[in-house]
């Protein structure tokens, strides 16, 4: 979890402005604006099939990324994403029902999963590590039980309907439409992210990650910023939610369960704890991994080895056990995930023939 | 107020309670010794429930030897677990240690679906009789026995940590693992056997409940379900889990009593113990029974 941040021979920061930088180097920064650009011609050349993947990371992303806020940048775990998750998404579909503009409406359901968020986070002041695992554990089950039982606000077992996302009258709807709503969420939300990480809050969450008596010593309010955590957190987990009701259409109860939540908690493993872009690789990661799995089992159709494990029927047992399986590897072999991979790739290319 | 409901409902508390005291000292072994929340103790019941009934039903093995070849057998994988996956993860940060639970309670949860399948099985039948009376209560065998296992299991873990050597080296390490180890105790042998005691005797809790309610994957949900219980009485007390335990199995009984009769909103049976489990996180974290774990800046 530690974050290494190599600085390779030759980079020297003389003033704090430069130390802060949201892009450490112009090629970065040309490298991300050269992204985004690439993703906007997306819907011009993949089939609806890919599109639909993407818009998927799009919305996970997001969720993912709050819950690395809350985990990797501030250190308490959550076994409840998942239903913050869904509350967006009900939260969003109820507003847009009682006639609020669906961007508005996904805004607002953000703000609104931040106040649900922030009541659970209240043991996050008094009790911390483990015993907040175990808090958002029981958030898990309550919101679950809540939303069956809440008909008036998520249409209890029968699901609400999501109106489709328009904005100033022109229907965005489609995947080859929806994917910019998307897009625009998830820039907006990314850099939001990694600008928070530079000012004095985000650095605040870090310092309660490593060292919280060191923290509380210099000053910084634990009780606050560990449940500001906690509300960022809710807020990401909202707004994913929510693009996520409006992109289906309709918001049920049903795969809002803890799986779910673990599934989150594996992206950003497998990403990286503490890193803003490992959410979006863990989060690629783990969509590709049941479309892989489904290829792999259907490429193996009428062998040997299918008729012997019965790979029809145990495929869905098959994409959790690989959920399992790669957090508990990843945790062992290589506990800060794809973004580390990704800086030493980086840093071996920089130093190239002295790599030492 | 129907009388006769609500004491069968206590009852029935008190031996789900019993069981839920015996997950969750297992809980708390695991805890104690290794540091470690083990997410993954519902898995424990499963796969040590389904271990016997493949023995009872494919080998037709008896009872007796089935049950005892796969207490044997989970003790042995309680071992493996520790030694491969949880020994790499000494020293790193208890988010990881959690995660890594985590991880291995979906992996083996799949696991058994994939091999057993997900509807529940019921054990062969066992005893002849099905049902006592107990002081005019209809109480089924499975449940007393049920019972009579757990408050053996208790007594032998009191036992165990008060006379054994090695559970005398546990209590050391949980003490403080530098001065055990300085003591001559192999802390790593403490880690590996406090997962296989554990994974063992909650092999026996999921036989015990697979008698009763059959096999099936819901089993698992017993590990979920031992969070209240071990919190309220205090994650590091052994005694504190066995009363949490107790108490939150007439609780919930308690609450469907209620539900059923006057309030009507279902499913508070389910419920009720994370509601208890978020205001006791509130009001007082370390439970009836825990250590105080005082910081002061």
């Amino acid at each position: 979890m530690a974050l290494t941040t190599m600085r390779p021979c030759g980079d020297f920061r003389s003033s704090y402005r430069a130390d802060q930088t949201i892009f450490a180097t112009r090629l970065t920064f040309l490298s991300v604006v050269a992204g985004i650009a690439l993703a906007a011609c997306a819907p011009l050349v993949l089939n609806n099939y890919y599109l639909s993947l993407m818009i998927q990371i799009g919305y996970l992303g997001i969720a993912a990324l709050g819950l690395n806020i809350l985990v990797g940048f501030s250190g308490q775990i959550s076994i409840g994403h998942a239903v913050f998750f869904g509350f967006g998404g009900f939260a969003s579909a109820f507003l847009a029902n009682h006639g609020i503009p669906v961007p508005v409406a996904i805004v607002l359901a953000g703000v609104w999963t931040t106040a649900v968020g922030l009541l659970f986070g209240i043991p996050a002041a008094r009790v911390k590590g483990l015993y907040l695992a175990i808090a958002t554990l029981a958030a898990q089950f309550i919101l679950q039980d809540f939303f069956v039982r809440a008909e008036w606000f998520t249409g209890g077992t029968h699901g609400a309907m999501a109106p489709a996302f328009e904005i100033f009258g022109y229907d965005m709807s489609g995947d080859q439409r929806y994917f910019y709503v998307v897009l625009v969420f998830v820039v907006v939300m990314y850099l939001f992210a990694t600008n928070l990480m530079r000012t004095r809050d985000g650095r605040a969450l870090i310092a309660v990650r490593d060292h919280y008596l060191s923290a509380e010593m210099m000053g910084v309010n634990l009780t606050k910023y560990r449940t500001m955590a906690f509300g960022i957190s809710s807020f990401y987990a909202g707004i994913g939610g929510a693009l996520y009701a409006h992109y289906i259409g309709f918001m049920s109860v049903e795969g809002l369960d803890i799986l779910f939540s673990i599934q989150f908690l594996a992206m950003i493993i497998i990403g990286g704890l503490g890193s803003v872009m490992g959410s979006l690789l863990g989060t690629i990661f783990m969509v590709l991994l049941p479309e892989v799995t489904q290829a792999l089992a259907s490429a193996l159709q009428g062998s040997a080895i299918d008729k012997a494990l019965s790979l029809k029927d145990g495929v869905t047992y098959m994409r959790e056990m690989l959920i399992g399986a790669v957090i508990i590897l990843f945790l062992i072999f290589e506990p800060d995930g794809l973004a580390h991979r990704w800086r030493q790739i980086k840093a071996y290319w920089k130093l190239y023939p002295f790599s030492y | 107020m129907n009388t006769q409901l609500f004491i069968q409902l206590v009852v029935n508390g008190l031996i789900i309670g019993c069981l839920y005291g015996v997950v969750g000292m297992c809980f708390v072994l695991i805890y104690k010794a290794s540091q470690v929340v083990n997410f993954a103790q519902g898995e424990f019941l499963l796969i040590g429930a389904w271990t016997c009934w493949w023995l009872l039903t494919y080998w037709q093995i008896p009872f007796f030897w089935g049950f005892l070849v796969s207490l044997a057998f989970m003790m042995l994988f309680g071992l493996a677990l520790q030694v491969v996956v949880l020994r790499p993860l000494i020293g790193e940060p208890v988010i990881s240690v959690i995660m890594v639970t985590i991880g291995l309670s979906i992996f083996f949860q799949a696991l058994m679906k994939w091999m057993f399948g997900t509807f529940a099985q019921p054990f062969p039948p066992i005893f002849s009789v099905q049902k006592v009376n107990v002081l005019g209560l209809q109480v089924q065998t499975a449940y007393l026995m049920s019972t009579g296992v757990s408050l053996a299991i208790m007594a032998g873990f009191a036992w165990f940590f008060k006379y054994s050597r090695m559970g005398l080296a546990m209590r050391a390490t949980a003490f403080n693992q530098q001065v055990a180890q300085s003591l001559g105790i192999s802390v790593r042998q403490v880690f590996a056997l406090s997962w296989g005691i554990s994974a063992a005797v909650s092999a026996v809790a999921g036989v015990v409940v697979g008698i009763v309610n059959g096999v099936s994957s819901a089993l698992s949900f017993f590990g979920i379900k031992v969070f209240p219980a071990v919190i309220l009485g205090g994650l590091d007390s052994v005694l504190g889990a066995v009363v949490g335990g107790l108490i939150i199995g007439v609780l919930e009984n308690v609450a469907h009593y209620f539900d059923s009769q006057f309030l009507k909103w279902g499913n508070l049976y389910e419920i009720v113990p994370f509601y208890v489990l978020i205001v006791i996180l509130m009001i007082k974290p370390y439970g009836l029974f825990g250590t105080r774990d005082i910081e002061r800046v």
